[in-house]
């Protein structure tokens, strides 16, 4: 059998229940060390900041500079309110995803977390949605277009969150999956070849689901609120 | 003819049932076909218009590809996970 399963570390005995400790939780602690390290990096780095930018502070706000003007063309003017959250979700995808690369098993492999992302999302779209309809208004919509199709309706809102994290998940559990297929193949196979799956795999799979991942939430809050 | 260990047999069947769950990737594959064909379209009506286009495009094979993803899905649970066997194992005490 392959390896491409959640690794047991430790396991932890709280009162009578057991906690496993697994790869996953190791690999979501180290990226998120690498993301609070370098947000502090920055921080205390642009205490003294300059007029005009250099190095890593132009690096730094040409990306939110970018990821404001792209929220706000997706989502319009309240976009800017947003785009601290998703910028954060955007990177931590992006690393995670990533982070096959570098022989960490990618947290976005084990469906917990695109779960847990996505539900985060679906109570967004929840919350924004009364908060910009008013509750009349949010159950009003629900009956659209006639009283009949609720269930429906009711159901489409459920699916949303499962084919988000289903798309993540699927898409980087299928590279891992079929890396470590190849990985058991004959030594002489794995002589570059492995390059060009990580390649498409890994990069550009990966960077395209992160951004998928990023953008619907965008697409379906902003629906959620108008 | 001896009997099969009824395990053995569910193993069995769910390797067939993952090998028919696949089959959903047609769908995906037809869908992103689509897309890319309508996007060439646009792109030769409108060139200026190319990175648009492209974003959209992308978006949406994306979309179509969840189809494909949950047939995978399926496939990759009948294979590893192995749900049946518990119920198997149930049924019979």
């Amino acid at each position: 059998m392959t390896d491409f399963t959640i690794e047991e570390l430790f396991v932890i005995n709280i009162g009578d229940i057991e906690w496993m400790i697994g790869s996953t939780h190791f690999s979501v602690l180290m990226i998120s060390l690498f993301l609070i390290g370098f947000s502090i990096y920055v921080n205390r780095r642009f205490k003294r900041f300059q007029e005009v930018p250099t190095g890593l502070q132009n690096f730094v706000e040409m990306v939110i500079e970018l990821f404001d003007k792209f929220a706000v063309t997706t989502m319009g003017q309240q976009g800017k309110k947003f785009a601290s959250y998703f910028l954060t979700l955007f990177v931590f995808l992006i690393i995670s995803n990533l982070s096959g690369l570098v022989l960490l098993r990618p947290p976005t492999a084990d469906y917990a977390v695109p779960l847990g992302l996505a539900i985060i999302s679906f109570f967004m779209f929840q919350y924004y949605g009364i908060k910009a309809k008013g509750v009349g208004g949010y159950l009003k919509g629900l009956t659209e277009p006639i009283v009949f199709l609720t269930p429906i309706n009711v159901i489409g809102e459920l699916a949303n969150p499962v084919s988000l994290s289903f798309r993540l998940f699927g898409n980087i559990i299928g590279g891992t999956v079929l890396l470590s297929l190849y990985y058991s193949t004959p030594w002489f196979m794995n002589i570059g070849i492995p390059g060009f799956l990580h390649f498409y795999f890994d990069i550009f799979a990966g960077l395209l689901q992160a951004f998928v991942f990023t953008i619907l939430s965008m697409v379906l809050l902003t629906g959620a609120m108008e | 003819m001896e009997s099969i260990d009824g395990r053995a047999l569910i193993l069995a069947c769910s390797a067939i049932g993952a090998g028919l769950a696949m089959i959903a990737g047609i769908g995906a594959g037809i869908g992103q076909g689509y897309a890319a064909g309508k996007a060439a379209e646009a792109v030769g009506r409108q060139p200026g218009a190319k990175s648009d286009v492209q974003s959209t495009m992308i978006v949406g094979a994306a979309i179509a590809e969840t189809t494909g993803i949950y047939g995978f899905v399926i496939a990759l649970m009948l294979l590893f996970m192995n749900p049946l066997i518990n119920t198997y194992m149930n049924l019979i005490g």
